[in-house]
């Protein structure tokens, strides 16, 4: 069995959250006291309403309105799945941006009455930019507009025309009634236009890229294991998650930024020495030679290494109510690394309506735009185009210590 | 695609709490595991094993004890902890009360869940803890969904679910001031079902509660609620015998039984599969009102 880590975006009332409760409720993975609780609390026209599922604050059942991203969990026989409910509201796109960062897929709602509007604009430029290798828009409302298929044609075809310069490797439409039912679980009996799959038959079937052992060995050390015990007198362990590819015992690895080599004695996990490991396993690696590894250095092997720099351009979004202005200082921190930067400029922000850049100079809260920044001290990493795990970073504030940006690197300049 | 280069679910979910685990371990000065002797918080410990041996945890493990917690569970504790030699700390909801810091609750259904949050606070003062590891899962209840892996609670210990820091990719944030500390939930991403399949791939023991047994109880607003020292019967309570289990285990005033049969992993994944109901649907405490847990996180709850 394996796992879909997804994210569900649209505007306020686009039905996100009925969605959400229609796919758990359609695949029976609703709890009778969950079903009693809401019943309780209330019915719209009759049925049940399935937003109050998903919806975990006071706040959000007083307003109506998702404020936070809530982590739902349902499984089918054929696959477990986790989905990042993102709000939809334009002050909340950092808790997209938030939700997006650990998604293999993203799910955009279109009003089917409203068409392709402003909103589907910011979160489809939110996947592209987070790079989510798959999008499936789901044209919700199809029961309010005739379940028209002229009608699902025209939105397609809107949406092609404006997604053209956004980079998906998957694109999908479905025409569906999150409210009804209609082609989410069940096939529509009221669109037998529909040719396609379901929502949950997609979602099922979908082919996710599993083979990590494509990509570039990337080995960030996390902790290192020293008992310095009778037993365990010399061992000196790194610990980690493995980012990227697969490293084997006798590998030829260099520790980065420092540039030292040596060679994997043994990786471990719990119970045992393996001969390998590959993402996203958690193991520790033994070196034949006594170097000075500590937390945040990476561990790679020889061939095809990141790039080691401290200038990096990256795509930022802005997460503070205190704007950026270039001369700001922050913690950077990147896979297990945390060391001081400071933003030297602002090339442009993105008008995430028109895909335009514009001058400017600052980035005000929930902006996007491209930065350099120059860090205290180099740092190893790929672009985040070729590696989301070591490219990705965000920045924290020291006065607050909130986490106030994240970035996408695009390269050293 | 071949298998050798593909993690089950399971083992991601595995890889992904042993990553948390070790980012606190290099985070934070002076952590601490709470453990309960519960299957969530046993499943903690185990993961922990995965994490830091051959080294030693770098976290004491430590028991808020409210003085109502099932014989069973705190046997398994003391247990556990001698057999992987790890320390443990436990402080007394009990001692609270003494001092007068905690107020026990009255009526028919007294409950010491919510004054344990006044012993838990006093605890992270006293060892000046900076993080506290938890077995909170967010497929548990509606609130719990909302939160972060790394929680940061201010320095009265609440939750302020409106202003929580984004969390990207799996870069955890645990720099905080002094006085906060950051509440950390490792298996965040498990369900409950996800647990228990855990637990028996990995043969990990459980206290006997789990597993069905016979016990006293009366009906309680519904639920099986086992008859102990610490529950107040009255004339309209009908005492019984029947064959349970639990399916959470927390304080005896407010966790119910199950009527079960499932007395072997097989059984109860099997039973988990096909309930019905939550795991929360027997716990008393979360039926007070449709934001229980929510305002007891607010107050500081772990």
């Amino acid at each position: 069995m394996d796992l879909l880590r997804f994210i569900t975006a649209g505007s306020v009332d686009d039905g996100k959250s009925t969605l959400i409760g229609r796919l758990l409720y359609d695949s029976k993975s609703v709890f009778q006291d969950q079903l009693e609780a809401i019943e309780k609390t209330g019915q719209v026209n009759g049925q049940i309403n399935l937003a109050l599922l998903t919806d975990g604050l006071k706040a959000e059942r007083e307003q109506g309105i998702t404020i936070d991203v809530a982590y739902k969990y349902f499984s089918t026989p054929k696959r477990k799945f986790i989905i990042a409910d993102a709000p939809g509201h334009i002050q909340y796109t950092r808790n997209m941006v938030t939700g997006a960062s650990n998604s293999d897929l993203a799910i955009i709602l279109i009003d089917a009455r409203k068409g392709v509007i402003e909103q589907t604009y910011r979160h489809s430029y939110i996947a592209s930019l987070l790079k989510i290798p798959h999008v499936v828009i789901c044209v919700n409302k199809m029961d309010l507009v005739d379940f028209s298929k002229e009608r699902f044609d025209e939105i397609v075809e809107d949406y092609k025309n404006f997604a053209s310069d956004l980079d998906f490797k998957g694109l999908e439409f479905i025409p569906i009634s999150a409210l009804n039912g209609d082609n989410v679980v069940d096939t529509s009996p009221n669109m037998s236009w529909w040719k396609g799959k379901t929502l949950l038959g997609y979602l099922e079937d979908l082919e996710i890229e599993v083979d990590e052992t494509k990509h570039e060995p990337r080995f960030p050390v996390q902790y290192v294991i020293r008992p310095q015990t009778e037993d365990h007198h010399d061992y000196r362990g790194y610990a980690g998650q493995v980012r990227s590819g697969l490293f084997k015992k006798g590998d030829d690895i260099a520790v980065l930024p420092s540039g030292l080599r040596s060679k994997i004695k043994s990786i471990y996990t719990y119970e045992s020495e393996v001969e390998e490991a590959f993402a996203p396993m958690s193991v520790t690696i033994l070196l034949e030679d006594e170097i000075d590894i500590s937390r945040g250095d990476m561990i790679v092997t020889d061939k095809h290494q990141p790039i080691v720099s401290q200038d990096i351009e990256a795509e930022l979004c802005w997460m503070d109510a205190k704007s950026l202005v270039p001369g700001n200082k922050y913690l950077l921190r990147q896979t297990t690394g945390s060391v001081k930067s400071a933003v030297k400029e602002i090339s442009f922000r993105i008008d995430i309506q028109t895909h335009e850049k514009l001058e400017s100079s600052q980035l005000a809260l929930n902006e996007i735009g491209r930065i350099k920044i120059r860090t205290a001290k180099p740092i190893a990493f790929d672009s985040y185009f070729e590696n989301r795990g070591t490219g990705s970073f965000v920045l924290v504030d020291e006065g607050t210590n909130n986490t106030v940006g994240a970035g996408m690197i695009v390269g050293a300049y | 695609m071949t298998t050798r280069t593909r993690l089950s679910h399971l083992q991601q979910l595995e890889a992904e709490s042993i990553y948390i685990l070790r980012e606190v371990a290099a985070q934070f000065e002076r952590p601490a595991l709470l453990f309960s002797g519960g299957k969530d918080s046993i499943t903690l410990v185990h993961l922990a094993l995965k994490a830091f041996r051959p080294g030693k945890f770098p976290f004491p493990l430590v028991h808020i004890d409210t003085g109502h917690n099932f014989k069973e569970a705190l046997q398994f504790r003391d247990d556990l902890a001698n057999r992987i030699g790890e320390k443990l700390i436990v402080r007394y909801v009990q001692d609270s009360i003494d001092q007068g810091k905690a107020v026990e609750e009255k009526g028919k259904f007294p409950s010491r869940n919510a004054i344990q949050t006044v012993t838990l606070l006093d605890t992270i003062e006293e060892f000046k803890f900076d993080a506290c590891i938890g077995g909170a899962r967010r497929d548990e209840e509606k609130a719990r969904a909302k939160e972060r892996v790394f929680s940061v609670r201010d320095e009265f210990g609440s939750w302020d679910p409106k202003l929580q820091r984004p969390e990207l990719w799996n870069i955890y944030n645990g720099k905080i001031h002094v006085g906060e500390n950051v509440r950390v939930f490792p298996i965040s991403n498990w369900t409950e079902l996800d647990v228990w399949e855990y637990i028996k791939a990995e043969n990990i023991p459980l206290p006997s509660l789990y597993f069905s047994h016979k016990r006293q109880i009366v009906w309680r607003e519904n639920v099986v609620f086992p008859v102990s020292e610490f529950v107040t019967l009255d004339s309209s309570d009908k005492v019984e015998e029947k064959t349970v289990r639990f399916r959470t285990v927390g304080d005896m005033t407010c966790t119910a039984a199950v009527e079960s049969e499932a007395n072997s992993l097989d059984d109860i994944i099997r039973e988990i599969q096909t309930s019905r109901t939550t795991e929360r649907g027997s716990r008393l405490d979360d039926k007070r009102s449709e934001a229980a847990m929510e305002e007891r996180k607010r107050g500081g709850y772990f």
